[in-house]
């Protein structure tokens, strides 16, 4: 929309040039961004372009990515979860609880993580869709119960190996081989977490834009109304989404609690902000405007584009968050200011669709 | 520059707001063309268009609200810019806009939202005066010769009834002591009395020297209130008319075409088979059962305004409510749909009422849009096969003559008639035994109506049953075989289109009218929005003895 004081003639080729440059830049501004991040990096850091070094990458990011596609997922349906790092949390401890004082094998542990996991994303979809409390809070609340929960089974602290229990005997169980396998395990050259982060990812991308249940997740998304007259079952199409949110953060917890070896309590703390970042990064890639897979790994190798660089560089770590703020500044500009297309993301409505 | 016109020393000839050559455009699309207008103090100008003719284009202009105009407006003589709503009131114009529910702030209190706009005022104290604003509020309510108490000033604007709320907002208008008042549809959520009540106010503004702008569907209104006649069509002032207002000239002027009218189809069919029927259904707690059969080979035409039943009716076949008791039979079965789906499954279909809200999906394509209920029925093991979507959306965009740029077009860049064709062919294009449409030619030009009517016609002709809900009594004779009046829950009147003449099924459909209070409409929680197009027939509201009977239609589109 432009001035109609300029002849309408004017105005239109002048808005549409205008109107194409912004969407060029929409659609392809951010892919630019990490292209030129990426060759800077490469330019200036010899050991940055090693192929141990993208892998490393790789999965080093593999986590928050992991639960970032959990936050997109429950973006699909118009929520968010911001209790992804809690979730992941929670698994690192339950995995080392299970092993350690519960002597079991990494098996047991995994399985008793992704069942927690579940449950966590039912008890979210319990409290937003049955309980209609809005998301942001619901998942909120769910936040502090679960860390408070994992901080009562863990009596406040970090299991490790061999540690003392309160009775004075040593614990029973340490962190098996096969469990560390997640993390340490390759298969060729390919690290697992970096194997599970692209299966995920493309199960994800097939499951969103193939299926029909993948479009039935973003018409609940974008008007629950129509969708429910179109026949489909929004409240049932939303606990699917929050669980399968819960189930991917408990991956995620996994994989960390594999990378650092103990259930260490403080582990997840920092992973809710930078999935929920990845979340929205993925939305504006390719001016898509809507939670989608491919995206939110796009944003998530960005992001490990951006801290490793960064380390390279031998810049403090807090520059890295000062790094992260600004690409997802940039990015949620393309989303809603510049795009001229919707973008349908209602993360975390403060009303409860009912 | 813009100056604050001083001299109210004018000639009653005098007009209070001129505009000459005022152009609006959005981008390339021109809305509104070199409009030439006067406004003259103790005058109501009622302003006459189809939609996207440039009513609300012109009222935004004229109220501030959309200051990227060109031309001139002058008040009292001085040319101004308008370019801010504040601003146009502080020179003296004022409006009140169609959603009264907009204008109320929900939390505030009467006496509050009253005097709301002090707050944008920075000459005022930054402390709120709870008791200067109750007198200020007092002030405010005299200008309409109310006095509310001062319980009522204190209670939560919210729960203001409709009609209250919508005096308060005139009220807030004319505290500015305007000399131009732009009404836009100020009756559409009103009770027949509660307009009347709305009429007496205007009526003494005008005599008290104020210029008014009315805009509004219903011919009867303004034949009773209106001085003179404006009409615009594609941007374009048409006509302006003084009393007697010619109405067929003025319905030509709007419409662009005189036969159209009075379009009554010739001869009805009548339906054969019974697809659906309603056994002793009570559609509401009070009132008494109800029995229906609804015919494959015929276009029901179900009347009824709000609370009547319409709605009730299209949401117990539709699946979306089940019944306080009765049953209801599909096909000779026995049908009890607990949800949505299962009345898709079994055939039955509804197009809503409200088509941004329970309709469309923004930003979606016209091709997702129309294939959405029926994603099992286009994928194999869940795999979506678009071949498939694509020849669907093929079929109904050529079937309905949907404008757009092509199947992957987004639904945001149609129009409101053309979306709405997209959402009746979404669901009519699965071959429904029933279809059901919830007021489907609200907000949608003639044309689209034509169509969507014609292809009602040909599902039925092809042997399904097509039920169309509405309040406007000529879309209904425009489409119908079969009329059924439905008042209060009951049925007033079942006859075949052709049978019947229109003062009858009039007659019945405003049955409820002769009890004074309008339950339904009473009950109508004021926090609501407006309710969609309250339906009171001109003909019900104000007498209008010159407008023929066809014109009593309350919105053209």
């Amino acid at each position: 929309m432009t001035s109609p004081t300029v002849t309408p003639g004017a105005v239109a080729t002048r808005s549409s040039v205008g109107e194409r440059a912004a969407a060029f830049v929409v659609k392809w501004g951010f892919v630019a961004v990490t292209v030129a991040l990426i060759l800077f990096f490469v330019i200036t850091e010899p050991s940055f372009r090693t192929v141990d070094n993208i892998f490393g990458m790789l999965k080093f990011i593999a986590p928050t990515a992991i639960a970032g596609l959990g936050v997109m997922l429950a973006m699909t349906v118009g929520g968010i979860d911001l209790s992804v790092g809690a979730n992941a949390g929670f698994a690192v401890s339950i995995a080392a609880w299970t092993m350690v004082i519960g002597n079991q094998v990494g098996g047991v542990a995994v399985s008793v993580v992704l069942v927690c996991g579940v449950l966590i994303g039912a008890l979210n979809a319990f409290l937003i869709v049955v309980a209609r409390i809005p998301d942001l809070l619901a998942t909120l609340t769910t936040m502090f119960v679960i860390v408070g929960l994992k901080l009562i089974i863990v009596d406040g602290k970090s299991i490790s190996s061999q540690m003392t229990l309160s009775n004075g005997t040593t614990a029973p169980g340490k962190f098996t081989a096969d469990f560390l396998w997640l993390d340490r395990g390759s298969i060729g050259p390919v690290p697992v977490p970096v194997i599970i982060f692209v299966v995920i990812t493309v199960l994800l991308w097939f499951l969103l834009e193939r299926t029909r249940w993948g479009r039935a997740l973003f018409a609940v998304g974008t008007n629950s109304e129509a969708a429910r007259l179109s026949g489909i079952r929004v409240q049932w199409y939303r606990t699917v989404a929050y669980m399968g949110c819960g189930l991917l953060a408990s991956i995620a917890g996994l994989l960390l609690a594999a990378r650092i070896g103990q259930g260490d309590v403080s582990a997840g703390n920092s992973l809710l902000l930078d999935a929920v970042a990845v979340a929205l990064v993925g939305v504006s890639v390719l001016g898509i405007g809507r939670p989608n897979a491919w995206g939110t790994a796009l944003g998530a190798v960005l992001i490990a584009v951006m801290v490793t660089g960064f380390t390279m560089l031998g810049l403090p770590y807090y520059a890295q968050d000062f790094g992260k703020g600004i690409v997802l500044l940039v990015a949620l500009l393309f989303s809603f200011t510049f795009s001229r297309r919707r973008t349908v993301v209602t993360a975390g409505s403060t009303t409860s669709a009912s | 520059m813009t100056t604050v016109p001083t001299t109210p020393v004018e000639g009653h000839d005098a007009s209070v707001v001129s505009l000459v050559g005022v152009s609006v455009a959005y981008g390339s699309n021109v809305v509104l063309t070199d409009v030439a207008l006067e406004f003259r103090p103790g005058e109501i100008t009622a302003l006459l268009g189809a939609n996207g003719a440039g009513k609300s284009t012109l009222i935004k202009a004229l109220s501030g609200a959309n200051s990227r105009y060109s031309g001139e407006i002058s008040i009292g003589g001085d040319v101004v810019h308008l370019s801010s709503p504040v601003q146009a009131r502080h020179l003296g114009i004022s409006a009140v806009h169609q959603k009264v529910a907009d204008g109320i702030v929900p939390g505030l209190s009467v006496a509050e939202n009253l005097t709301l706009d002090d707050l944008a005022q920075a000459s005022r104290h930054p402390l709120r005066n709870k008791r200067a604003a109750t007198a200020d509020a007092r002030a405010a309510l005299a200008t309409l010769g109310l006095d509310w108490s001062d319980s009522v000033l204190a209670q939560d604007a919210a729960d203001l009834a409709i009609s209250d709320a919508q005096l308060l907002v005139l009220a807030r208008a004319l505290r500015s002591t305007p000399r131009l008042l732009i009404l836009d549809e100020p009756t559409s959520a009103l009770t027949a009395a509660e307009a009347e009540r709305l009429f007496d106010v205007l009526r003494s503004l005008r005599a008290s020297g104020l210029s008014i702008i009315y805009v509004s569907h219903r011919f009867g209104e303004i034949e009773a209130l209106a001085d003179r006649v404006v009409v615009l069509r594609d941007g374009i002032v048409q006509s302006e008319s003084a009393r007697p207002f010619e109405w067929h000239e003025i319905l030509h002027d709007m419409l662009g075409r005189a036969t159209d009218l009075a379009h009554d189809r010739g001869s009805s069919h009548h339906g054969t088979t019974v697809i659906a029927r309603l056994d002793g259904i009570r559609l509401f707690p009070e009132s008494a059962p109800v029995d229906l059969d609804i015919k494959a080979g015929e276009v029901l035409g179900i009347l009824g305004l709000i609370g009547a039943g319409k709605t009730e009716i299209a949401e117990l076949l539709g699946g979306l409510a089940t019944p306080l008791a009765g049953s209801l039979t599909l096909s000779g079965a026995p049908y009890a749909p607990k949800r949505p789906g299962d009345a898709i499954k079994a055939g039955v279909v509804l197009v809503p009422e409200d088509r941004q809200r329970q309709g469309i999906l923004p930003g979606w394509s016209v091709l997702r849009n129309i294939t959405l209920p029926f994603l099992a029925e286009s994928s194999v093991a869940g795999l979506v096969r678009r071949r498939f979507e694509r020849s669907r959306a093929d079929t109904v965009i050529d079937t309905l003559s949907v404008v757009a740029s092509g199947p992957d077009a987004s639904i945001d860049d149609l129009s409101g008639g053309n979306q709405q064709k997209v959402v009746v062919g979404r669901w009519l294009s699965a071959r429904p035994k029933l279809a059901l449409l919830d007021e489907p030619f609200r907000g949608v030009d003639i044309a689209a109506r034509r169509e969507i009517g014609a292809r009602l016609s040909a599902i039925a002709a092809e042997g399904a049953a097509a039920v169309v809900l509405s309040s406007d009594v000529d879309e209904i004779f425009e489409v119908a075989d079969r009329i059924v009046v439905l008042v209060s829950g009951q049925i007033e009147l079942d006859r075949y289109a052709d049978e019947v003449d229109r003062s009858t099924v009039i007659g019945a459909f405003l049955g409820q009218r002769h009890e004074p209070p309008d339950a339904a409409a009473l009950a109508t929680p004021p926090a609501a929005a407006t309710p969609p197009a309250a339906a009171i027939p001109p003909a019900a509201a104000t007498p209008a003895p010159s407008a023929p009977e066809s014109d009593s239609r309350k919105d053209l589109e």
